[in-house]
């Protein structure tokens, strides 16, 4: 028989084997586990009632990010935040781990601060309480999110018993017509295979779209992959990967970068691997894209009408409908575009980074936001905040009435107090609309950071491709 | 260590609402801190289980009997997707649930259910609309059975479906195997191909600093 190549999951996958547990389930090494404030004292502390200790503390790195105040001086912390943060300081300096501070450089949204350090690397196996821990997949990481117990046995052991999923390729062909984005291309991939396409699969991202875009592209792209219910997303490295990589704190440096880069290139899947699904999207026909319901596939693109209940056949998806649209206060069979908004949220793990920043500046230069909305801008981490700031993008966002805050998870979750009131309209570059997901009965739409400045600008959900820039 | 699971008879509850995420089983602010435990289970389903006003909303199956003694949730597809927060599994368990039976599941809260001893069972949707029917059927009275043993459930008109689970998870639950322990077993194994690979991939391993 013919041997067929091997997929970049299967190459990184098996680097990582400690021992084989069953035909298809295996005791892997863990390379980097990642902490933040919600869970990783708790773990600490779990762990420390076990009477066990940190397997490999020099691969654990942690930073405050959830449940902190993303307010000037964190002044909005709440106490229970406060007691995270001190715990966390307690916890990881008893135990020998590296925290990145709040106010300090390194600290940041955690699936940020990965990449930027350098901790990320391409064929590294990334662990985080956190579902977005796909996003580091977008440097070629094996890279995924995991509950309580599974942190507490990283934290004992460095290894964690996975079984195998399955492959699916998601290839993105063509050029991106102008106005759209990552953020477009990943909606439209879960409006097209739906919220639990990917369930059971590694999405590995590929094609010539994918190629085209620049590292923090491809964080965004990955960080979605479990809104397609995939856990893990991956995007083969490349010299864009590599490039982004060079001269970061914890990458490596002089002859091991070289040696690290060679192994790099071996990563990506072989061209004769075969994958359990594939899907094609033609990027050509995607326009920015809009989140009308409850759940990332209920997505459209920006000139296009809300669903109609009346005209769907079946009767749960009817009802699936009809229950969107309650929560969320729309009309069937409306236009999405004009519906009027009362927040703007521009920040979260899947679009906070500079490039970002730099998208929703570029709208927002010059203009004002509409009266009655309140928007806000959170940076990603400590280091693109000061970058930011050093190229004036703070100052942009302020001058049109944005507020400019330090860095966070802030209103994507609403862990810290940072809320979206009831019945409110928000526009977010987030990644759930999930119900009361930005605080209890708020509405999301989901969008890209030059969709949610056109739509702060406009006081309504606005076609970025209308704003003339 | 979770509690073993090998045989359930009780009350079933069909929630068939697609897509319920992991946000809608249990709020984020619910899991602000450290000592959250055994708090949750009044808070499971919050959005969907109280109105505006904080009373009970009549209209939420769980708020009616029998099913408020539900130890079985009948899930619609995509149960628990969103977040990974294991919190979502405490609630559910906290308010009585042992079992979960749908055709899909969040990959992360699927894994997190078999960590505490909670038993998610994943059959075709024909299956789930079809016990669904049943239970509806009496009015939420007749019980439901499920036997990991023999990977069988009995809807309560007697009739019986077959369901697939991965050997080793079925074993763990049980058997409520403590995973932790089991690998610490196998630290000199882990230990050795840390060793290999500091010489394969130096870049990754860090030197150490003294706590």
């Amino acid at each position: 028989m013919e041997k067929t190549g091997r997929t970049m999951l299967a190459k990184i996958w098996d680097q990582h084997v400690i021992a084989r547990l069953s035909e298809d389930t295996d005791l892997l090494h863990i390379d980097r586990h990642l902490l933040h404030d919600l869970g990783g004292s708790r773990g600490l502390l779990d762990l420390k009632s076990k009477g066990l200790t940190v397997h490999n503390p020099e691969l654990t790195f942690a930073t405050p990010d959830h449940a902190i105040s993303t307010q000037h001086g964190r002044a909005g912390t709440s106490k229970i935040g406060q007691e995270l943060l001190v715990a966390l300081r307690a916890e990881t300096a008893a135990s020998g781990i590296t925290m990145f501070d709040v106010d300090q450089p390194g600290q940041g949204i955690v699936h940020v601060i990965g990449p930027e350090l350098g901790l990320s690397l391409p064929g590294t196996t990334i662990v985080c309480g956190d579902s977005h821990t796909c996003t580091h997949g977008g440097l070629g990481a094996l890279a995924f999110g995991i509950g309580s117990s599974e942190l507490t046995h990283v934290l004992a052991t460095q290894a964690l018993i996975q079984r195998r999923p399955k492959t699916l390729r998601a290839r993105f062909e063509g050029r991106l017509p102008p106005g759209v984005v990552a953020k477009d291309m990943i909606l439209a991939l879960i409006g097209h295979i739906g919220a639990a396409g990917g369930t059971g699969y590694a999405v590995e991202y590929a094609g010539s779209a994918i190629r085209d875009l620049a590292v923090e592209g491809r964080l965004t792209i990955c960080n979605l992959s479990i809104e397609l219910g995939a856990k893990m997303g991956m995007i083969a490295p490349d010299e864009k990967t590599f490039e982004y990589l060079r001269g970061r704190p914890y990458a490596p440096q002089g002859a091991l970068w070289e040696r690290a880069v060679k192994a790099w290139r071996e990563l990506p899947s072989d061209a004769d691997a075969v994958f359990d699904r594939e899907v094609v999207i033609d990027v050509a026909t995607i326009i920015p894209q809009v989140t009308w319901g409850i759940s990332p596939e209920h997505v459209i693109g920006v000139d296009g009408r809300i669903p109609d209940p009346m005209a769907v056949e079946d009767p749960a998806r009817r009802a699936a409908i009809e229950t969107a649209l309650e929560y969320m206060g729309l009309q069937g069979g409306a236009l999405i575009a004009g519906t009027p908004v009362d927040w703007v949220f521009i920040g979260s793990c899947t679009n906070s980074r500079m490039s970002d920043l730099r998208a929703a500046a570029e709208v927002a230069r010059g203009r004002k936001v509409a009266a009655g909305v309140r928007a806000w801008v959170v940076p990603g981490s400590e280091t693109i905040k000061r970058e930011a700031v050093a190229e004036g993008l703070d100052k942009v966002f302020t001058d049109a009435g944005f507020e400019w805050r330090e860095p966070g998870c802030s209103m994507c979750l609403a862990a810290n107090g940072e809320v979206v009131a009831p019945g409110q309209r928000s526009v977010s570059t987030s990644n759930r609309n999930f119900v009361g997901r930005q605080g209890p009965r708020a509405r999301t739409h989901l969008a890209s950071p030059a969709s949610a400045a056109a739509s702060a600008i406009a006081g309504a959900i606005a076609d970025v491709r209308m704003m003339g820039r | 260590m979770p509690k073993p699971f090998d045989k359930l008879t009780a009350i079933a509850a069909p929630i068939m609402r697609g897509n319920i995420d992991t946000d809608v089983i249990i709020r984020i602010e619910r899991l602000v801190g450290n000592s959250v435990r055994s708090t949750l289970g009044k808070w499971a389903f919050g959005a969907l289980r109280y109105l505006p006003d904080g009373s009970e909303n009549p209209d939420f199956i769980l708020n009616r009997e029998p099913y408020r003694q539900a130890e079985i949730l009948v899930t619609g597809p995509n149960f628990g997707c969103g977040s990974s927060r294991e919190g979502a599994v405490w609630a559910l368990q906290e308010m009585g649930i042992r079992a979960v039976i749908g055709s899909g599941f969040g990959d992360i809260f699927f894994a997190n259910c078999f960590q505490n001893g909670i038993l998610p069972v994943v059959v075709d949707k024909a299956v789930v609309d079809s016990l669904a029917a049943d239970i509806e059927a009496t009015q939420g009275a007749g019980k439901v059975s499920i036997d990991l043993e023999t990977q069988t459930i009995v809807a309560p008109s007697g009739q019986r479906h077959t369901f697939e689970i991965d050997p080793r998870r079925r074993d763990g639950l049980l058997q409520g195997l403590d995973e932790v322990a089991l690998t610490l077993k196998r630290d000199d194994e882990i230990r050795a191909f840390q060793a290999s690979d500091r010489a394969a991939r130096p870049w990754i391993h860090f030197a150490r600093t003294p706590a």
